[in-house]
């Protein structure tokens, strides 16, 4: 089979056993896959700026924050349907991106993590300013009879787990071809030398511009997509918790890999949702896993598999 | 109260926290200083040093001011030699690289954290001060005979606040002293002027690397354990002092000492002022956007001589 | 002939360090010109200034009759120019063809790009290599892999940086013969300190020596040039 056929067959593969998924999984596990797939989604658009283009974050909290108060707030307050809504959410993401991208791209290496990480905390600590609107820490619930989209009851599981598996497959249908096409190497080579790619005529400011637009924008979407599935909008997701979560997922699935964040999900997902049966503080997995992966296993699971021998896992 | 009065009491509560945060400032800024390294585990240090002196009050019992002596002493000691420790294990196996020390920190961070919260759980606990006299301070106003004293109701501070300022102020002369004066202190500055020749010259830049990056974690535990008497012990009371030593340190220049030591004092007298007028989250988003604003347009802060 | 590259006043200082004072400097289309001087002269902070690497404390940057002087560096690559580094710049994580292609990209549309990029790997030999991560090439083979990412641009001017440095000298005979191939299509300036290279290659040189144009002429002329023999083996006291 040709590389290119190996690709579409594994994740197209992905993506049907997952359609497939929704007919056997029993209601627990079927809610948490729902839930996965979106959070998968926040780490795939996480991912092409970390893993890709070699730009550490620790500010997306804002962009998916951003999403799912642009989608929540739209809904309680100015009586919006769903679909324009999570629109609303969409933009919004991509509009705070861009504005964030303007300033952090100023910097480099440590200072960028710092500024987005203090850009992100603003937009934590507006939330909680702005309570009355937000209802701060408490949040506020998006009732069922506010989530039906075009006749179809979102608070229905099933429903539930085909939108989360609709926003799943274009996110990473998306970052397929966009690392794939001249655009996403040319990322890949940003990451690796950016000098360089600048001294052979590309614009390479506008490249990391347009891909941290791309990146906070998928992430908006998978918040406002959690907001409106799961009927809940709240200050934590906008806190650091939900910066780190991204990069945690996509460290330990793989970075540079368009399955590591779906990988990563899912792993860390169950790993935190076991540990929280036995302790409160189940947030110490997640600090031994960072530590353990920055010191064993920078590359990640589909990272090991890739460099032991499947080199065209793109 | 009026505003003068307030105003005073609100100085002189911000002169209390400006203490406290120069010492955990300090510790951030001359781990930046000479490791390169962006610490974001330093606010648990804070934490432990503050648990750590509950724990010793707690099981010491007898008058409170020996528990505390004997939590100023161990705290930082103790802390210390953690922070040593991860230095050696995690810190030195990644190569002390910017990037991957400001992850492994994230991940020492959230064990730390929760570790705490499993043994120490999540109550807030407070820990007797070792004296607490409270001190009634005098307010002027113009009466019918000139420049009158009078003693607002309200106004006052406690002997205790004013040693906290006392001590760290005698703290970072200390730090001060060791920088310049000692041998300790010269090999610091030299491994933080120029890595590279320090080895040449037989420095042991990883055991003085071990030793600064103990020495960060200590000062913040000192000032936890100076803090807790006023404050309570608490698993998540890390956050903050993080926080605000960063905008400390990044406001008064990476790796520069005294400007560390100048902006927590504007820092910490500005947050007691500013939170009289508007609420804290609002000074504290200003804050945060300000540190944001500061690295994007004046990476070198007020007194750094390098970009960050 | 025409100019195609000129620079006018061109000065740079550092911070009260003076690197490059006042160049005048233009060069033919067609031409194979060496940049040379002692370590420390300059060169490499004049030819910064030329692809926009760096800005000019004053003066003025012409290509191909433009004013240059404020055009970022990325758009004066696209206008024309191509730029090899010394070696630490190849992507060495990443195949040498796809090296090749990321240069080869911008300049032409996407169904030309493999052609191309056989073609400038076969024309400096290391088509074989092709598959191979770039970093584990030999430095000789690096730094060839270096010039067919310049080639493949179809540059009007090729700027080379210290290209032969570190290589055996079969491989410096090799990149003679490559660079005489190469200046049939293209003006080449190089920053050379191998002067058998600069003797056989050159068109024309010149010699930057504190950041001042020294001297410029023939290879010959250079050659027999006494303030340029001062310069490098220096005049006793201030060596």
């Amino acid at each position: 089979m040709s590389v290119s056929a190996r690709i579409l067959v594994l994740h197209l593969g992905l993506l049907a056993l997952l359609f497939v998924l929704q007919f056997v999984l029993p209601p627990y596990h079927h809610g948490n896959i729902a839930r996965i797939m979106v959070l998968a989604s926040y780490a795939i658009g996480y991912n092409i700026l970390f893993g890709y283009t070699g730009l550490l974050s620790l500010g997306h909290a804002l962009f998916f924050a951003a999403g799912m108060y642009g989608m929540g707030l739209t809904i309680q307050h100015a009586g919006f349907a769903p679909a324009p809504a999570i629109l609303v959410g969409i933009l919004a993401g991509a509009a705070v991106s861009a504005a964030l991208a303007l300033l952090a791209l100023r910097t480099i290496g440590v200072a960028f993590m710092i500024v987005t990480l203090m850009f992100a905390q603003a937009g934590y600590l507006t939330v909680l300013y702005f309570g009355e609107y937000t209802r701060g820490d408490e949040g506020f619930v998006i009732q069922a009879a506010q989530r039906i989209v075009w006749g179809i009851d979102l608070s229905d599981a099933t429903n539930r787990y085909f939108a989360a598996w609709a926003l799943f497959a274009v996110s990473l249908i998306i970052c397929l071809q966009v690392v794939r096409a001249p655009f996403g190497r040319t990322l890949v080579a940003i990451r690796e030398n950016e000098e360089r790619v600048r001294m052979l005529g590309y614009d390479t400011f506008a490249h990391k511009l347009s891909a941290m637009v791309l990146s906070g924008t998928i992430a908006a979407a998978a918040g406002a997509f959690y907001g409106l599935l799961f009927g809940y909008a709240g200050a934590s997701f906008a806190s650091v918790q939900y910066s780190i979560l991204p990069l945690l997922w996509v460290l330990l699935g793989g970075a540079g890999t368009v399955l590591g964040p779906f990988v990563g999900t899912v792993f860390m997902f169950y790993l935190i949702d076991l540990s929280s049966g036995i302790t409160t503080a189940h947030m110490l997995i997640a600090g031994v896993a960072l530590v353990a992966l920055t010191l064993f296993a920078p590359q990640g699971l589909v990272g090991e598999i890739k460099r032991r021998g499947a080199k065209w896992l793109p | 109260m009026e505003l003068g009065p307030y105003i005073l009491l609100a100085t002189l509560e911000g002169a209390v926290t400006a203490a406290v945060l120069a010492l955990t400032a300090v510790g951030l800024s001359l781990v930046f200083g000479v490791m390169r390294v962006v610490n974001i585990a330093h606010g648990e240090f804070f934490m432990l040093g503050a648990v750590i002196a509950w724990y010793v009050a707690h099981y010491m019992g007898g008058h409170p001011a020996l528990g505390f002596v004997a939590a100023l002493v161990l705290a930082p000691l103790l802390v210390g030699g953690l922070a040593v420790a991860a230095d050696m294990t995690i810190l030195k196996r990644i190569e002390y690289d910017p990037e991957r020390t400001i992850v492994a920190t994230i991940g020492l961070l959230y064990i730390i954290q929760q570790l705490t919260l499993m043994t120490y759980g999540p109550e807030a606990r407070p820990v007797e001060p070792p004296f607490n006299e409270r001190i009634a301070l005098p307010w002027f106003e113009f009466g019918d005979d000139g420049l009158e004293f009078y003693y607002p109701w309200g106004l006052s501070t406690t002997s205790y606040k004013l040693a906290v300022i006392g001590a760290a102020a005698a703290v970072l002369a200390g730090v001060w002293a060791m920088m310049t004066r000692t041998k300790v202190g010269l090999l610091m500055r030299a491994t933080q002027a120029d890595r590279e020749m320090a080895l040449a010259f037989g420095i042991p830049v990883e055991r003085v690397y071990a030793i600064v990056f103990g020495i960060g974690a200590g000062l913040a535990a000192l000032a936890a354990v100076l803090i807790v008497p006023i404050q309570q012990a608490h698993y998540l009371m890390g956050a903050d002092p993080l926080l605000l030593s960063f905008i400390v340190v990044i406001i008064g220049g990476l790796g520069s000492l005294p400007g560390t030591v100048v902006a927590a004092i504007i820092i910490g007298l500005s947050d007691g002022i500013i939170s009289v007028f508007f609420s804290p989250t609002l000074a504290k988003i200003l804050a945060t956007l300000l540190v944001g604003l500061v690295l994007v347009f004046r990476p070198q802060g007020l007194f750094g001589t390098r970009a960050a | 002939m025409s100019v195609l590259l000129e620079t006018r006043g061109l000065s740079k200082n550092f911070d009260g360090l003076q690197a490059v004072t006042d160049v005048n400097f233009a060069l033919s289309e067609g031409e194979v010109r060496a940049l040379i001087g002692p370590n420390g002269a300059g060169k490499t902070t004049l030819v910064s200034m030329i692809s926009g690497r760096i800005t000019p404390s004053s003066g003025s940057v012409h290509f191909d009759g433009r004013d240059v002087t404020a055009l970022p560096a990325h758009k004066r690559i696209m206008a024309g120019m191509a730029y090899t580094f010394q070696i630490t710049s190849v992507f060495s994580r990443l195949p040498a063809r796809e090296n090749v292609a990321l240069a080869a990209r911008r300049r032409m549309p996407a169904s030309k790009v493999a052609g191309a990029v056989d073609a400038a790997m076969d024309r400096v030999g290391i088509l074989d290599r092709a598959d191979e991560e770039a970093g584990n090439l030999s430095y000789g083979h690096q730094r060839l892999l270096e010039i067919a990412m310049g080639l493949v641009q179809r540059p009007r001017l090729l700027i080379l940086d210290e290209p032969t440095q570190g290589l055996a000298d079969g491989e410096i005979g090799g990149f003679k013969t490559l660079v005489r191939d190469l200046a049939k299509e293209a003006t080449i300036l190089l920053i050379e300190h191998n002067m058998s290279v600069v003797m056989e290659v050159a068109d024309r040189v010149s010699v930057l020596n504190f950041g001042e144009m020294l001297a410029e002429g023939t290879p010959k002329e250079i050659h027999a040039n006494q303030a340029v023999q001062a310069a490098y083996l220096g005049t006793g006291a201030d060596a």
